[in-house]
């Protein structure tokens, strides 16, 4: 380090030379205190959003670097929210990288004690393969009385309130096209 | 949501958030919202303090209640003998807006004279059939009016008032835009206004004070807020959450604020309204594109088995020849052309044939037996977490471990993925985890930041989301999910020939995906849910361009307009100091037609001008001959206010001029519902299912025709008011949220900055309770009905307060958190596992607002001793009960 | 009058405006959106996961771990000074967070120089300095300084890996720089807490008492906002609806390095001499 630098960071001169005798204030400013910026002004880009818990709907700036959210704040631009945003709302970057988050599919064999892997594309067909035999096994062409059904009564959809209108719109079509009418959601509950 | 939908038209929120900032007074009930919706009270906060009143009427004092202005303690369950008083007083006292309920509602309306009154049959309206345990609402009709609906099929069987049927509303099929009978005066003994007067006499102040437990000088206080903050110059706005639903009258609680609010002319109005504060991000999204059992989208029925296969009878049957539901037709035959395409034409019915059939309920409480029967054997189970957020979870998780297969998708291992080996039972041993027969596949759920798509929220307004980030690994939204699952699926059907698999080759199912992961566009499933004139791809621009021909394509025509001009309007994000109104029309897209507050055609008197220019919001340019305002008009815009509907018109052009309820057959807010409800067509008090007290009215108890699981041994009940063995449960219980938590807690207690706000299960006791039963502050108490028995800390508060008996004996009530399970950070029982089955019968929705439980202190048994502990004080109950149980008027009498 | 905090002056042209907090307890609806704002930005460590039993308050004090914290007090009152009607129930509600004292005795007895006064006039440690002494943590007539000390927990985040050193509100220093307001003032729902200028909050807050007192409130008053108070002002104060003891706050307090001025004149003179001989030297060395 030259000399001069050196002398520069020596603290009772910085205090002399800045006029402040007591080390309160910028002599005490250490360099990094000296280039600290807020992280989400490196951000490389920001994403409008809508908060995923109640049904205020609070608008979210989501800030992105790297490839992962980098914080979440609310947008001021938002009329209902105003960059406002609740306790839930403001943990939601923390919700997306949950330390319990799960990436990975788990299966369960029947009578299993364990979790086994599985490879996504197989609990795919698996799942298909399941919908398709017990609907075959449990189609209702006819009610008991006689009267046309077109359905299964064995299988059932539960889950939407927490969705996008698009996916409760495909899953709507997706059960009735199959037969499937125990179509439900938290409006139930 | 029937009880907005049978008296407005449309099941939604009236109003929206930021309106409430122009409120005179704003009663918040049956909600807890700024613990639930703190960013939304912000607006009750401005509205306060611009000297706006804020009542809180509440069994407990919340956070809301200490930002009230007045906070009024209720008894848990009264609450249609609160509102009913209000009615009352607002009649006794004339304090009532004249004007607007002659012209806006049915109170002149003079209903069918077989109809008789609860105050006559005690406790019962005219029309119940003891067996069945449901109504012929035939009696309850307009006077000269025959049911809409029933020629030629009544005798068969089909019920088209059922509430269910009626989701959206619709049920009130007029023949003529005007009732046949009317008196203006109102003054003639059958006419609604008459009636309801009748109805409401004995809800005095000093009978609201008995039945609710609050003092009469706050209730009176109440009233008189109210009705100084309502008329010509003022408005007030009620705001109400699941406090009010999760009853076994929820539905009638809502319509007895639907009633207050239009004896005092506040819907339609700026500051007035009622607002549903929902309590997930798209939980309004998921009724309008339902994944609900019995609509379709739009409020569209689903067919029902006893409608049988003929499209005509279905459209018939559903269709209003007045209002907007006049075009039934053409919504309906635009949805399955965005279902199924050239599959679907006029020559095969639009392949009406082969939809699927819904029964009376087969809704998911309805399900849960049939799990329990093992009738139901697969379920996929996307963003909900029924062990633990579902009533009698037990009963639940039982439910889950007697499927074949199961599918969970979260982004967290919920409880609903792992009670096959750590759910409460299989610590009591009920359940072992190598007898549990049931395939578990968890698939690992996208967040919001993950997926591009739109939320509706409580105000009806499509905001959309952007994906910021790629999912990790295996996670997968639920629209890549369903989307490769039914892929997947068709590929597989390809080549069946069998008659059950035409639907599902017929449907159309190509959407445009991106992304390594071949993530579908969710744009462009949202551009089918508006829809475009299949000819040309031209995007529609709203429902009135739907035509029943089979030449456009729509999927969902309540939403139709929301990607009108090519843009998705649920996308744009004006800033609101970019627009020139607080109604900030410019950010996203409400339905219907991006109206915000809607009915606004009624904050204009009958010839169109404001009722004051305090409260102008849209009004009638006669220069211009057109309606207008701050916002868009709810209302055909160049229809006169002195409009008379010629006699041969139909749908919308069958609605007078100075009628703002568009939707509705008569164009009124019913005060009055002649169709559309189960349980009646004025709000009644009755006690929960499960309660200490006798109602005070009837010898007819609880709701007559709410739902119960008779026989079900997963289900047991708790004896009631002084029935031998209730003091075994002798306090009531109402369960709720936590501004720290949500919900049941899947997406909160795996967040480490929220569980440590509340990392604990625990219980809120008045100290006279905790000494009654020797409670200890910060100590544990055991909570316990006749289906389970749960641990809890005990907070000893003064905010939980006593209900009391006529003679002035205390009630005790007990707060219930029901946020905790036995997966996650933190970890604690579920309040929702005390809870019984019986349900709303228009909704179906279970009562865990209130219901009776037992309290002691200490610790709950652990392994076999808990439903050893469990059993033993049901049985002590029972051995108490008299040979002759109760015989209620709803078990004996046909009226 | 305004009285300059110490150290602030230093920064002569690089100077920024004061900025500080008015936390206006009367419009707290308790929802610890500040909390966890807070956390969210500052990616401060979990704090424990006990039930404390006292009202909704599960944080219970500020310290290295949490630089918001909302008290809850409970109150029940009679109605009538007979004693029937009843009570009234209130439920207080109070975000509260390190006060940016004026005179900080933190800043005083900080050995080096690790808490400094900013160019926007508040009171910050910086971690790149500080070496976990602790002297920062008697003097504050608050409690607010205090040592990071981390229990071992297997689901903590990596950042949550610092130890011994001394952390508190920086009143986000770091978004201040980039011009943004801090996390908590941003989040809050209700705008009870409030940033910006201290000169212009003070204002703010004499209007709301002002309006608060003509509605009959009883007991409402500010705390900390008087530049003459023992430590000067501070710059983050609050309208508190009742009596500071009733929230935990000291009633009067007193910058703990009161008598340390006199102290310094004396011992600045001795040090003084040294540090230009020193410097001379050196200078002189270096020629």
């Amino acid at each position: 380090m030259p000399l001069s630098k050196l002398l520069e960071s020596w603290p009772a001169l910085r205090q002399l030379r800045e006029g402040d005798l007591l080390g309160l204030g910028k002599a005490a400013q250490s360099p990094r205190s000296q280039r600290l910026r807020p992280r989400i002004d490196d951000a490389d880009h920001v994403v409008p959003s809508i908060c995923p818990y109640c049904a205020v709907g609070c608008g979210q700036l989501v800030y992105v670097k790297d490839g992962d959210v980098q914080h979440i704040e609310g947008d001021p631009a938002s009329p209902i929210s105003r960059g406002r945003l609740c306790p839930k709302g403001q943990a939601s970057k923390s919700y997306a990288q949950s330390p319990l988050r799960e990436y990975r599919v788990k299966y369960r064999r029947p009578y299993g004690a364990e979790w086994e892997e599985l490879a996504l594309d197989d609990a795919m067909e698996m799942i298909a393969d399941r919908i398709i035999r017990t609907r075959a096994d449990t189609w209702e062409t006819r009610t008991d009385d006689g009267k046309p059904a077109n359905r299964t009564m064995a299988i059932g959809n539960l889950g939407g309130a927490t969705l996008d209108n698009e996916e409760n719109y495909l899953i709507k079509k997706l059960m009735t096209a199959l037969g499937i009418v125990q179509v439900e959601n938290q409006a139930r509950i | 949501m029937p009880g907005l939908g049978t008296s407005f038209g449309r099941g939604g929120a009236t109003t929206f958030q930021q309106d409430l900032q122009d409120s005179d007074c704003i009663v918040i009930m049956g909600s807890n919202m700024a613990e639930n919706h703190p960013v939304g009270f912000q607006w009750v906060m401005e509205a306060r303090e611009r000297g706006a009143k804020v009542i809180h009427v509440d069994p407990r004092f919340t956070r809301t209640s200490a930002m009230a202005t007045k906070h009024v303690g209720i008894r848990a369950g009264s609450d249609i003998a609160f509102l009913g008083g209000v009615a009352n007083y607002i009649l006794e006292h004339d304090l009532w807006f004249r004007e607007y309920v002659e012209h806006y509602t049915n109170g002149p309306v003079i209903i069918d004279d077989e109809f008789a009154d609860t105050e006559e049959l005690d406790g019962l309206f005219s029309g119940w059939d003891p067996e069945k345990r449901e109504y012929d609402v035939e009696s309850w009709m307009y006077e000269g009016m025959e049911l809409h609906g029933a020629a030629g099929q009544r005798e068969q069987g089909f019920r088209p008032t059922k509430g269910e049927a009626s989701h959206g509303g619709h049920g009130g099929g007029l023949r003529h835009g005007e009732p046949p009978a009317e008196d203006r005066s109102m003054e003639h003994p059958r006419c609604v206004l008459q009636l309801l007067k009748h109805h409401y006499a004995r809800y005095t102040p000093e009978f609201v004070a008995e039945t609710c437990g609050c003092s009469v000088s706050d209730f009176v206080e109440v009233c008189e807020t109210l009705a100084a903050n309502s008329g010509r110059e003022r408005t007030s706005a009620f705001c109400y959450a699941v406090g009010w639903t999760q009853h076994t009258v929820g539905v009638q609680t809502i319509r007895s604020a639907a009633v207050v609010q239009q004896l005092l002319g506040n819907i339609g109005r700026p500051g007035g309204g009622i607002l549903a504060l929902r309590g997930h991000a798209s939980i309004q999204g998921s009724t309008d594109i339902p994944t609900l059992y019995n609509i379709l989208p739009g409020y569209i029925p689903m067919p029902h088995t006893e409608s049988y296969g003929d499209l005509e009878r279905y459209i018939e049957s559903n269709t209003s020849p007045t209002g907007w539901w006049g075009h039934f037709r053409a919504y309906f035959v635009s949805l399955m052309k965005a279902y199924f395409g050239e599959n679907a034409n006029a020559e095969n019915e639009f392949l009406f044939g082969a939809l699927p059939r819904i029964d009376d309920d087969n809704s998911v409480y309805w399900t849960l037996e049939r799990m329990l029967e093992g009738r139901v054997k697969g379920y996929i189970v996307a963003g909900e977490n029924p062990a633990v957020g579902h009533a009698n979870g037990k009963a639940n998780r039982l439910g889950l471990s007697r499927l074949e297969w199961l599918v969970v998708r979260d982004v967290v291992e919920i409880e609903s993925a792992s009670f096959w080996y750590d759910g409460p039972e299989i610590d009591s041993g009920e359940l072992k985890t190598e007898e549990i027969a049931t395939e578990v596949f968890f698939l690992p759920a996208s967040t919001h930041t993950e997926k591009d798509g739109s939320f509706t929220n409580t105000q009806r307004l499509l905001q959309w989301h952007w994906q910021a980030v790629e999912p990790k690994e295996d996670a997968r939204s639920e629209l890549w999910f369903y989307f490769h699952l039914g892929r997947l699926i068709k590929q597989k059907l390809e080549d069946s020939d069998a008659e059950r698999d035409r639907l599902i080759k017929a449907l159309r199912w190509d959407y445009p995906t991106h992304s390594a992961i071949q993530e579908p566009s969710a744009e462009a499933v949202l551009q089918e849910v508006n829809g475009w004139e299949i000819g040309s791809g031209k995007f529609l621009s709203g429902y009135p361009e739907l035509r029943d021909d089979g030449s456009t394509l729509c999927g969902c025509w309540i939403y139709c307009g929301c990607f009108k001009d090519g843009v998705n309007q649920t996308a744009r994000r004006k800033p609101h100091w970019e627009q020139e109104t607080r109604v900030a029309p410019e950010w996203a897209w409400a339905w219907p037609a991006n109206r915000r507050l809607i009915y606004n055609r009624a904050s204009a008197d009958p010839d169109g001008n404001p009722w004051s220019e305090r409260k102008r919001y849209v009004w009638w340019d006669a220069s211009h001959g057109e309606w207008t305002g701050l916002d868009v008009p709810d209302f055909q815009a160049d229809k006169e206010p002195g409009y008379v509907p010629p006699d041969d018109a139909k749908a919308e052009d069958a609605i007078a001029g100075g009628h703002p309820f568009i939707m509705q057959a008569d164009g009124r807010a019913w005060l009055y519902v002649p169709q559309g409800l189960e349980d009646g067509p004025l709000p009644t008090h009755y006690e929960p299912h499960e309660s200490p007290f006798d109602n005070p009215l009837y010898s007819q108890r609880a709701n007559p025709r709410r739902q119960q699981t008779d026989d079900l041994a997963e289900d047991p009940y708790n004896p009631v008011a002084d029935d031998p063995g209730a003091d075994v449960y002798p306090y009531i219980v109402t369960t709720y949220r936590l501004t720290e938590h949500h919900t049941a807690g899947g997406m909160t207690r795996s967040v480490p900055y929220l569980a440590e706000l509340q990392p604990e299960m625990f219980c809120e006791v008045h100290p006279d309770l905790a000494r009654e039963v020797g409670l200890e502050h910060g100590g544990w108490a055991t909570i316990y009905t006749s289906r389970a028995a749960i641990e809890a800390r005990v907070l000893v508060t003064a905010r939980m307060r006593p209900a009391r008996r006529k003679d002035g004996r205390p009630v005790h009530q007990v707060g219930l958190p029901y946020h905790w399970g036995s997966h996650g950070l933190v970890t604690g029982d579920s309040a929702n596992d005390l809870a019984h089955l019986a349900l709303d019968p228009n909704v179906h929705i279970q009562e865990v607002k209130a219901f009776t439980c037992g309290v002691r202190p200490g610790r709950r048994p652990r392994g076999g001793e808990l439903p050893r502990f469990v059993a033993e004080l049901r049985e002590q109950a029972r051995s108490r009960r008299v040979q002759e149980p109760r015989v209620e008027p709803e078990q004996a009498r046909r009226t | 009058m305004t009285v300059a905090p110490d150290g602030w002056l230093t920064y002569d042209v690089a100077r920024q405006e004061r900025v500080g907090f008015f936390t206006d307890t009367s419009i707290c609806i308790g929802c610890k959106a500040c909390e966890v704002a807070c956390k969210e930005w500052n990616a401060i460590p979990e704090d424990g996961r006990d039930w404390t039993g006292y009202s909704y308050d599960n944080t219970v004090q500020l310290d290295a771990n949490s630089w918001r914290h909302v008290a809850f007090v409970e109150q029940e009152k009679p109605v009538r000074a007979d004693g029937d009607g009843g009570t009234s129930l209130r439920w207080l509600m109070e975000s509260d967070v390190c006060k940016h004292c004026t005179h900080a005795a933190c800043l005083d007895v900080c050995p080096t120089g690790a808490l400094f006064r900013t160019e926007f006039g508040t009171v910050v440690v910086q971690q790149d300095v500080c070496n976990g002494c602790g002297y920062c943590v008697s003097a504050c007539p608050f409690g607010v300084l205090d040592k990071r000390h981390l229990a071992p927990a297997p689901d903590l985040p990596a950042f949550a890996k610092e130890d011994g050193r001394v952390w508190k509100c920086t009143l986000c220093y770091d978004r201040l720089k980039g011009g943004h307001e801090p996390a908590c003032a941003k989040a809050c729902p209700t705008e009870s807490i409030q940033f910006g200028p201290l000169d212009e909050l003070r204002e703010r807050a004499d209007a709301r008492l002002a309006k608060l007192e003509a509605e009959g409130a009883d007991g409402a008053q500010l705390y900390g906002r008087d530049p003459e108070d023992g430590v000067g002002g501070f710059g983050a104060f609050f309208l508190l609806l009742d009596d500071p003891e009733v929230y935990g706050l000291p009633p009067d307090p007193v910058v703990t390095t009161r008598d340390l001025p006199e102290m310094w004149t004396n011992m600045l003179a001795a040090a003084g001499a040294l540090v230009v001989g020193v410097a001379a030297a050196f200078v002189g060395g270096r020629s």
